[in-house]
């Protein structure tokens, strides 16, 4: 239970946050938070709390695992890598062939996410392939 | 005829007899509850038993019945206990889907090494501060058990 006093803070945030399917359970010294937030913000937000409990994230007794919430009838996806372009590949898998490239802040469509990791896209140019999901983020 | 009358009447003052015998619904209700788990609900109606609230297990849930059925007075005992939903089990990945997923992960962080064993991500190497959230938030999707951070962040 020393692990859910440490996080509470984090654990009330989350609650008041509305974070839906909200778990926390605790597992051989490691507090694990699963859940969906509603939009991007109030992840990093979460990410926020947990750096301050835990700066640098370097104790290695949490994993926090929030996910944003999509809504299906999302059919496109901005292009939020930090400055590159993002690689489209023919399969999910970093070891798949490169067969395009979304421009940083492009916004592409999104053909299928039944990956959670590698989301299948289409770009203006007609090409399709996977990306990387955490590089994309969901246009309502 | 006489002795259906009889009969009748007679039946009629052992149910009025039995029926005033009965302890009061007040009465069983207070020993059946004196004798049920904290959490457990007794509601008697005449001699209709009626259990809510929430327990940990089906166990519980049967014991509660049988504590109601045994009390003198009970007709009958209507068992809606709940059993308390467990938490969602953690999932952690298998290493083979791990390994991949964490190189697929860090993939655009070359400053960093991440080695994955049972389950556990441990990252060494150097790291901007900036990038550290996208990285821990990245690894942190793939269900490790434990993410070790060994990152010197600049």
């Amino acid at each position: 239970m020393a692990l859910q006093d440490k996080y509470s803070a984090l654990t009330d945030a989350a609650t008041a946050a509305g974070i839906t399917d909200l778990a926390v359970r605790e597992q051989d010294g490691v507090l694990y938070i699963d859940g969906t937030a509603a939009d991007g913000a109030t992840k990093d937000h979460l990410w926020e709390v947990y750096n301050e409990i835990d700066p640098n994230f370097a104790s290695g007794d949490l994993v926090l695992n929030v996910n944003v919430a999509i809504d299906a009838a999302v059919t496109h996806a901005k292009v939020v890598t930090e400055s590159s372009n993002l690689n489209i590949r023919k399969g999910p898998g970093t070891d798949q062939p490169i067969v395009g490239k979304a421009a940083h802040g492009e916004v592409i469509t999104l053909v299928n996410r039944s990956n959670d990791l590698w989301w299948l896209v289409r770009t203006n140019d007609g090409e399709e392939g996977y990306c990387y999901a955490q590089y994309l983020e969901a246009q309502a | 005829m006489k002795t259906t009358n009889l009969l009748m009447s007679t039946a009629i003052a052992a149910m009025l007899f039995f029926a005033s015998c009965k302890p009061k619904d007040a009465a069983i209700q207070a020993a059946i509850q004196a004798k049920e788990a904290a959490g457990i609900t007794v509601a008697v109606t005449k001699g209709d038993v009626t259990l809510t609230g929430v327990v940990d297990d089906e166990a519980t849930k049967a014991k509660a019945e049988e504590i109601a059925k045994a009390e003198k007075g009970v007709k009958s005992v209507i068992n809606n206990l709940t059993i308390k939903p467990i938490a969602a089990p953690v999932v952690i990945a298998e290493d083979p889907v791990l390994i991949k997923n964490v190189a697929d992960a860090t993939k655009d962080f070359p400053t960093v090494k991440a080695e994955v064993k049972d389950g556990v991500i441990v990252l060494t190497g150097e790291l901007k501060k900036a990038s550290l959230i996208t990285l821990m938030q990245h690894l942190s999707a793939l269900h490790p058990k434990k993410i070790d951070n060994k990152l010197t962040i600049k």
